[in-house]
């Protein structure tokens, strides 16, 4: 188990970004009069781009003296030249197939985190959450599954029989991969987070959004129940349908079943759309 | 410590009959402590004069302090003399590249390669030291001590603070005044406004009390405008800078190249009126005792 894990962390530093992303910042970093806003906007709508410029900006080669934690931070801090470089040299590192052959489609997957994002960040809103803070909700919406991309990417036939088990014996997509691998999407997630240094809620969250009883933690309750909402309405496909249950915390405040609280949230679909146009051609 | 002025120009060397008494060298400033220790902040052409009279003190031992690396802040590096003098001790200090992942000794070695210059780096016969510098490392040079903090250009720069027997310097390098990115309304607007105040009290709080702080003053308010977001300052924010730090004394450089005698004799008049604090556009040649 530990062989597998060392070897999915070290594949995964040449993790390249999502290929709509890679487009819109080859297309902004051409433009010198190109709004500085849509730069920050698809970076931070890219799992892999924002993961490895926070991780960039916070390594000793910067040096800075405070941690950057959001990447309109590290555009007052380092300025928006030095960001669209690192963004456009780590854009340009590679395309992301959108294919590959576990089956797993990602542009599918690309919908369901940046839509768990999106709602955890509603969540953070409707909880008067400083918009500050309400930057690692979104993050840990946009990270919560991205184990998964690991798996698909380095070990393709390993994974589609991951998502044979799960479509077949309609067995949690976790449990299957822990059959298969002896870890699961969320641990890989999290160590994934130590090596890119984020801050350790955001760790702590990647790794028990699917055990959200486990701990006392608004932003795992916020980010679970986002997870579930944007599977209950099917706004992209993280490689599940099945719906766990919601946060006590979560119900006790916006509602007494999923649709009350799906309710509570406002109109989801134009937020999700709104998140999507950043990664979009 | 005295603080001289040899190079005050932005962006190329401007020399004419137009800019004889403020000088065309691009940015150079020396700085000798209390015991006679040299630093030099920035190596732009100014620094070729500025060897010529260093040539009194050898074998010399002096320690240049680069604010980043665009080429009116390097440009003169080559034409130090002392690099080709056996027995001379040259420490040189600046940031990292982060997004070309070298080292300050990488990004000046290259205008040393052959076909930008005829000597190349390992022939130069001083002994010549890189240091890379991460932000607020202190470095201690004689009784003097030099510390940096990251300020608001293009590129990387170091603002740098020189202390030495409670007298103390502050050079900002290129800056510009941090502004918003997003507009009122905006999501980001407020947490966007927040991130500037935190960093610009962590700058203030760098700064503050400096009896000398020399600016970058590119622009006039005119001007900025259509300069927006290349980096540098208008003669007003540097006045603001000053005052909000509670400087004891402002000079202003890094002057547009195009910028005549006269009309920085004008600006200065302007400047006159200014009563919180002395304010005077520096010259090549201008020297300041503390």
């Amino acid at each position: 188990m530990d062989t597998i894990r060392k070897d999915l962390i070290q594949s995964v530093e040449k993790m390249p970004a999502f290929p709509q992303s890679v487009h819109r910042v080859i297309e902004l970093t051409s433009d010198i009069n190109s709004d500085p806003r849509d730069l920050v906007k698809v970076i931070e709508h890219d799992p892999v781009l924002i993961t490895k410029i926070l991780k960039m900006v916070n390594s000793p080669y910067f040096g800075l003296a405070e941690k950057i934690t959001s990447v309109n931070h590290a555009v007052v801090y380092i300025g928006i030249n030095t960001v669209k470089n690192l963004a456009l040299s780590t854009a340009t590192l590679g395309v992301l197939p959108r294919t590959n052959n576990a089956g797993f489609d990602m542009d599918a997957f690309l919908l369901h985190s940046l839509s768990t994002a999106t709602i955890a960040r509603l969540f953070a809103r409707r909880l008067k959450i400083q918009e500050r803070d309400a930057f690692d909700f979104f993050l840990s919406g946009l990270l919560h599954d991205f184990g998964k991309v690991v798996f698909a990417h380095f070990l393709p036939n390993d994974f589609k029989q991951v998502l044979q088990i799960v479509k077949e014996e309609g067995l949690p997509l976790y449990e299957a991969e822990q059959r298969i691998f002896m870890t699961d999407h969320a641990q890989i997630g999290s160590l994934l987070g130590e090596k890119w240094n984020l801050p350790t809620h955001l760790i702590t969250c990647i790794k028990d959004h699917h055990h959200h009883d486990r701990k006392e933690s608004l932003i795992i309750d916020v980010v679970s129940a986002a997870d579930q909402i944007s599977k209950e309405l099917k706004i992209g496909f993280g490689g599940e349908n099945r719906i766990e249950t919601i946060p006590d915390a979560i119900m006790d405040r916006f509602g007494a079943n999923l649709q009350a609280v799906i309710d509570s949230l406002g109109d989801i679909n134009a937020e999700t759309e709104k998140a999507l146009v950043f990664i979009q051609k | 410590m005295k603080i001289r002025f040899w190079g005050v120009r932005g962006s190329i060397p401007s020399p004419g009959s137009k800019t004889v008494r403020y000088g065309g060298n691009t940015t150079c400033i020396e700085v000798e402590t209390d015991d006679g220790e040299t630093i030099i902040l920035d190596a732009g052409t100014g620094i070729h004069p500025l060897s010529q009279s260093l040539l009194k003190k050898l074998p010399l031992s002096c320690s240049i302090f680069i604010t980043h690396t665009h080429w009116d802040h390097i440009q003169g590096l080559p034409f130090f003399v002392p690099i080709f003098i056996p027995g001379n001790q040259i420490r040189i200090y600046g940031a990292f590249d982060p997004v070309l992942q070298k080292d300050i000794g990488d990004v000046l070695s290259r205008q040393m390669e052959y076909c930008y210059f005829p000597v190349r780096e390992a022939e130069l016969k001083a002994d010549i030291k890189y240091n890379s510098l991460h932000e607020r490392q202190p470095v201690e040079i004689g009784s003097a001590r030099v510390t940096n903090i990251f300020m608001n250009h293009p590129v990387l720069t170091f603002g740098y603070r020189i202390d030495c027997n409670g007298k103390s310097m502050f050079f900002t390098g290129d800056n510009e005044k941090l502004y918003n990115i997003y507009q009122p309304g905006d999501d980001y607007y407020t947490e966007y406004e927040n991130q500037i105040s935190r960093k610009n009290a962590l700058l203030d709080d760098f700064i503050r009390g400096v009896d000398v702080l020399i600016a970058d003053s590119a622009y006039t308010e005119q001007e900025y405008p259509a300069k927006k977001g290349w980096g540098h300052g208008t003669y007003n924010s540097c006045v603001d800078m000053a005052k909000n730090i509670g400087a004891k004394a402002l000079y202003l450089t890094h002057h547009e190249p195009l910028r005549s005698d006269d009309e920085l004799d004008g600006i200065q008049k302007q400047l006159n009126a200014i009563e919180a604090l002395p304010v005077c556009i520096a010259y090549e040649g201008l020297e300041i005792t503390l």
